[in-house]
């Protein structure tokens, strides 16, 4: 059943389709925005559910290893190494193309992605904000038109004069 | 006088002189006067280039380059020298008519009328100087634009209309054909240069080529070949002086003589005529010559009748460029000349005989010789040069171009041009007889005043120049054939 | 300081930005947005200088190697973009305290300045970065600050209009991030020179293509590519007026870099065009834009809808010139970035200048306005001959090598549409030439009613540009045919 292995991208995609379904057919403004949030999380859960190595644990580092990692940071990374994203995306790729490349750390631990993680955190600050903008912008329609139904401004714009 | 000093002066002249004027607008006779005295100045000035030019020379300079291979650069050859001699003398002449007549029309925002006009001046001779494809362009549509306000200057519904007919199709056919053809030379032959011989030959043949000169005979829209003509009639509605200088001189003389450099230079006579690459274009014009003959012998306006007449004039030009042997392009340059000494002289007179009589249409001029005598042989004697008949200019021009035609055995087109001459007389002839052979209509809604009545003498005195002009040029077309003779062997 | 000036053209802005809070005071915050915009500007012509002289830098943020930290990367073709952004910006902000059609009280301006400071950030955020998820970063910075800006619009339609674009540009947003997460799914980069390096190695798997679709998807919705045009012309109506001079002059130009970036460095153009053969889709595409919004301007009754309409139709031009993959081509479309943004500033500005007087945006309204405005008309006759692509203006200049391009491919006909869609523009300038030249202005009105330096010299500034550049060609084509060439990777 490898076409529900990968399960968390049918999460992804029901929730992104539930969104953009919201944003196209409902008339109120606020109905509008909380699709287009839902919208914003499936791509959120898309990247976390990314970054997770199977078998992976939360890539924080064994403190014996501590020195030594801060002494290899600005050295020529390798493949393998811990920081080295890439070694995700090589892990990844065993799971699609087949070749095997191990991607583990030196004491044989293997860690997810953090990388993604981080990137969501810009995203879910963008959402609020968007959310933010979004919210002021109905309140200020509703002051102007007395209304944040979109077919009943748009009869309001159609019949009356600005 | 250097001769690049002699070219930047005859572009910086006219600009000045509308300066000038905006500037002295307050003060209408110090105005008129200084638009003379720039004009005398900038005829001049082009004058000086004569000698140089008839002596072999090239006189030229490279103003900017725009793009790689695409300079603002000036070339004084043989056809643009006399282009300028003829745009910028004769507007000494209708300057001088239009102070007669603006006044004596009692015309509102002669200002502005007066500022525009010189700009287009500055662009008839950017045309006839220029080197390039490119700065050919550049100038024409500075020629259109500048033109707008003075063809709409009544700024009523009708010049608005004329307005947009005039722009419409001028600016189209250019952007759309001509703009297209000039890059398409660019990309053949990488260059815009006008060259002798021409820069096609061994780059192109076939199909792209007929299409090519189909282009640029269809995109100079100022030529006024038909179906793109319709402007011209449209652009009437102008004051008498604007049509005179701009539509029988400088705008549309700008059209052909486009035509005839683009065949000379770009793509060379002998290369155009081996590969029979503009024959269809032949049909063209000869159908445009014939046709807007017969339509001029319907219009009862006599302003419209000379538009039409203008537009006939213009396809033997045409006719000529396609036909593209030696003698036909030297009868073409020529016919620029002769046909614009001829036609500025009926224009001017059929402005005088609206200011003086407020008659427009021809059915109401019956024994107008009587009142205006010297304005009507004035118009007698164009209408000479018009049939191509001695002793003035047209006879002359007329001989080259049926020869051109005859030399390369297209005896059908000599039968057009001789057709032609013969509607042409059919559609003045009635003119002269009958302002001299009957009398005045007493139905007339503007009835002729008893004894003699001309008009203004400033207008008088241009339009008779003008006429004495067309018969000097009889006896010297020799030394107009002499100037243009290189182009016949490519330039 | 000079290695710093990579980082500096967006941090300048973005922190100028609270800081502009801080001040509150309506002209000291007006003063300070202006130097902002004017070391901007001297920072980005600094860069594009050195790019020319020296080739392209590489600023590591904060000391970490390329493709692990953050990598902003200078270019001739982005150092182009940010010297057009910081030149409008540095034209445009000088007349913001007329507040033509601002929603704001006096004493809140300040809002004003910090928004369109954060705007400009983000724009030369998106411009500079060479990391693909800090272009989605700055792309929603741009956009939170555009949604805000036409909110201010004054009428209830600016909020309105304002949301629509929030709920596309979302949208088209998003997109571009599902379709980074794919790419960074399949190479474990983010760094643009890393990606197109790694990514032929998996180009031809469906992720990749789904992540091309997501991210030109995306970005053609912010764009306003047609089909995707419905929010613009709204946004750009009802926006305040000197900010449609802004964005139409600087987003659209940003966003279409973007594409450009995205098509030819990351993805390369052999896979966009030879493999995924997107020139079929975007050639067409172009076309039609060009000719149903041309024809759309020319039936509209708002002057700022027609420009509006007349911006989608430019946006074709520029797509149609990257589609058409040449060095011809892609020069036609990047110098059109720089002469639209002159053309349709200064068109806007224009705009501005007639609501100022008049409070009006109807065509209708304003007869006989040529004379009553005439140096404000005059701008609009130049910047309108330069739509229409007269010789002597820099709308000729871009025609021609988009038509010059066509004929290099033997596309006769395509050159015919692209000249023929330019006509639409002379009717729909002529439109309004004609509204306030023939038609006498209504009875008892003042004579005259210039509008105030504020306005007209940037006004003249911009289309004054509009001829110069028009003429004088050796610097933006000269820069605009070696960024193309870098772009097609054809050594001079």
């Amino acid at each position: 059943m490898a076409f529900l292995g990968l399960w968390n991208y049918w999460v992804v995609i029901v929730l992104m389709m539930i969104g953009l379904y919201i944003v196209i057919a409902r008339d109120n403004f606020i109905k509008k925005l909380m699709g287009l949030n839902l919208f914003q999380v499936s791509v959120i859960m898309f990247y976390v559910s990314m970054g997770k190595v199977n078998g992976g644990t939360a890539p924080i580092l064994p403190e014996s290893d501590m020195v030594e990692e801060v002494a290899a940071h600005n050295q020529p990374v390798t493949a393998g190494h811990l920081s080295d994203t890439r070694a995700f995306a090589h892990h990844h790729e065993a799971h699609h193309g087949g070749h095997e490349v191990v991607a583990e750390g030196h004491e044989g631990i293997v860690y997810s992605n953090n990388l993604t993680h981080v990137l969501m955190l810009t995203a879910i600050v963008v959402g609020v904000a968007t959310t933010a903008a979004g919210l002021a912008l109905v309140a200020r329609i509703h002051e102007g038109y007395g209304t944040a139904e979109e077919d009943e401004i748009y009869k309001i714009d159609l019949t009356g004069a600005l | 006088m250097s001769t690049d000093l002699a070219i930047i002066l005859s572009f910086l002249l006219p600009t000045v002189a509308g300066l000038s004027t905006a500037l002295t607008g307050r003060w209408p006779n110090a105005r008129d006067s200084l638009t003379v005295l720039w004009g005398v100045l900038t005829f001049g000035t082009v004058l000086t280039l004569l000698p140089v030019v008839n002596a072999g020379g090239r006189p030229g300079l490279v103003l900017w380059e725009v793009l790689e291979g695409l300079p603002i650069a000036f070339e004084v050859e043989p056809l643009g020298m006399l282009f300028a001699l003829v745009a910028s003398g004769l507007w000494i002449v209708t300057s001088v008519y239009a102070f007669g007549y603006m006044r004596g029309h009692h015309e509102e925002n002669q200002t502005r009328f007066f500022s525009y006009f010189p700009l287009a001046i500055t662009a008839a001779l950017g045309i006839a100087y220029a080197r390039n494809l490119f700065t050919l362009f550049l100038f024409y549509e500075m020629l259109t634009f500048s033109t707008y306000p003075l063809v709409t200057h009544h700024q009523n519904a009708t010049a608005q209309r004329a307005g947009r007919i005039y722009l419409g199709i001028l600016v189209s056919t250019s952007v759309l054909f001509l703009f297209t053809a000039i890059v398409w030379t660019y990309a053949i032959a990488g260059t815009t240069e006008f060259t002798v011989g021409g820069v096609l030959a061994g780059k192109a043949s076939g199909w792209p080529v007929a299409v090519l000169a189909g282009l640029y005979f269809f995109g100079i829209g100022k030529a006024a070949l038909m179906p793109f003509h319709r402007w011209l009639p449209n652009a009437m509605v102008a004051p008498t002086p604007v049509s005179a200088l701009l539509h029988a001189v400088a705008v549309v003389k700008a059209g052909v003589f486009s035509v005839l450099k683009i065949v000379i230079y770009i793509f060379g006579i002998d290369f155009l005529a081996a590969g029979s690459y503009s024959e269809w274009l032949m049909w063209v014009a000869g159908f445009t010559l014939l046709s807007s003959s017969v339509v001029a012998l319907k219009q009862d306006n006599l302003k419209a009748r000379l538009a039409y007449s203008t537009i006939s004039q213009l396809a033997y030009i045409v006719l000529a460029a396609a036909i593209a042997t030696g003698d036909s392009v030297v009868g073409g340059g020529m016919h620029i000349a002769m046909h614009a000494m001829a036609k500025i002289t009926l224009f001017f007179a059929a402005g005088a005989i609206m200011v003086a009589t407020h008659k427009t249409e021809i059915s109401d001029m019956d024994g107008i010789g009587r009142t205006m005598p010297i304005t009507m042989t004035a118009f007698f004697i164009a209408s000479l040069s018009i049939m191509g008949l001695p002793p003035t200019g047209g006879a002359w021009s007329k001989w080259y171009l049926a020869l051109g035609a005859a030399e390369t055995g297209q005896y059908l087109f000599v039968a057009v041009y001789m057709i032609s001459s013969l509607l042409s007389i059919a559609y003045l002839g009635p003119i002269i007889g009958r302002a001299f052979f009957r009398p005045p209509r007493a139905d007339s809604h503007h009835p002729l005043p008893e004894g003699m009545k001309e008009a203004h003498w400033l207008m008088v005195v241009p339009l008779s120049l003008t006429a004495i002009g067309t018969v000097v040029l009889f006896f010297f077309a020799n030394n107009v054939h002499d100037l243009l003779a290189p182009i016949a062997i490519g330039g | 300081m000079i290695q710093q000036f990579p980082v500096l053209v967006v941090v300048a802005p973005l922190v100028a930005a609270p800081i502009t809070l801080l001040i509150r005071n309506r002209r000291l915050t007006h003063l300070w947005a202006m130097a902002v915009a004017w070391f901007t500007l001297f920072v980005s012509a600094n860069l594009l200088h050195e790019v020319l002289t020296t080739g392209p830098i590489s600023y590591q943020l904060g000391g970490w190697a390329p493709p692990w930290g953050i990598e902003y990367r200078v270019d001739t073709v982005n150092a182009f973009v940010m010297v057009i952004v910081a030149m409008i910006a540095s034209v445009v902000i000088p007349a913001m305290p007329t507040r033509i059609r601002l929603d704001l009280a006096p004493e809140r301006m300040y809002l004003f300045y910090t928004a369109t400071l954060l705007f400009i950030a983000g724009l030369m955020g998106i411009t500079v970065t060479g990391d693909a998820f800090n272009v989605f970063v700055f792309l929603e910075i741009t956009s939170l600050a555009s949604y805000t800006l036409i909110g201010l619009g004054a009428g209830r339609r600016a909020p309105l209009a304002a949301f629509s674009y929030l709920v596309m540009g979302t949208i088209g947003g998003t997109f571009v991030l599902i379709g980074i997460g794919l790419m960074y799914q399949m190479t474990g980069s983010l760094n643009m020179a890393d990606l197109a390096v790694l990514l032929p190695g998996v180009q031809h798997t469906r992720t990749i293509m789904v992540a091309f679709a997501f991210i030109t998807t995306g970005v053609s919705i912010k764009l306003g590519v047609f089909p995707l045009h419905q929010w613009l012309p709204k946004a750009y109506t009802y926006a305040p007026d000197l900010v449609s001079a802004l964005m139409s002059a600087t987003a659209t130009k940003v966003i279409f870099y973007l594409l450009v970036r995205m098509i030819f460095t990351v993805f390369g153009a052999t896979f966009v065009f030879g493999v995924l053969h997107l020139d079929w889709l975007l050639l067409p595409l172009s076309l039609i834009g060009m000719f149903v919004a041309s024809l759309a301007a020319i039936y509209q009754t708002n002057i700022k809808r027609l420009l509006a309409y007349s911006s989608i139709a430019q946006i074709g031009y520029m797509t149609l010139g990257l589609s058409m993959v040449s060095v011809a081509g892609l020069t036609g479309s990047l110098v059109h970035l720089f002469n639209h943004a002159l053309m349709k500033a200064g068109l806007f500005m224009v705009v501005a200048s007639i609501f100022y007087r008049l409070a009006t945006h109807e065509i209708a309204d304003m007869r006989g306005l040529g004379r009553r405005m005439p140096l404000t008309f005059a701008a609009w006759v130049v910047g309108g001959l330069s739509m229409i692509g007269v010789p002597g203006t820099v709308g000729f200049i871009s025609k021609w090598y988009l038509v010059l391009a066509a004929i290099e491919k033997g596309w006769i006909g395509i050159a015919l549409l692209i000249v023929l869609s330019s006509l639409l523009a002379l009717v729909y300038v002529w439109r309004v030439i004609d509204v306030a030249y023939f038609q006498s202005p209504p009875e008892g009105q003042a004579d005259r009613i210039e509008a105030p330096p504020i306005l007209l010299i940037p006004t003249w500034i911009l289309v004054g540009a509009t001829v110069f550049f028009g003429i004088n060609t050796t610097w933006t084509v000269g820069v605009a045919e070696a960024a193309a060439r870098q772009l097609l990777g054809v050594m001079p």
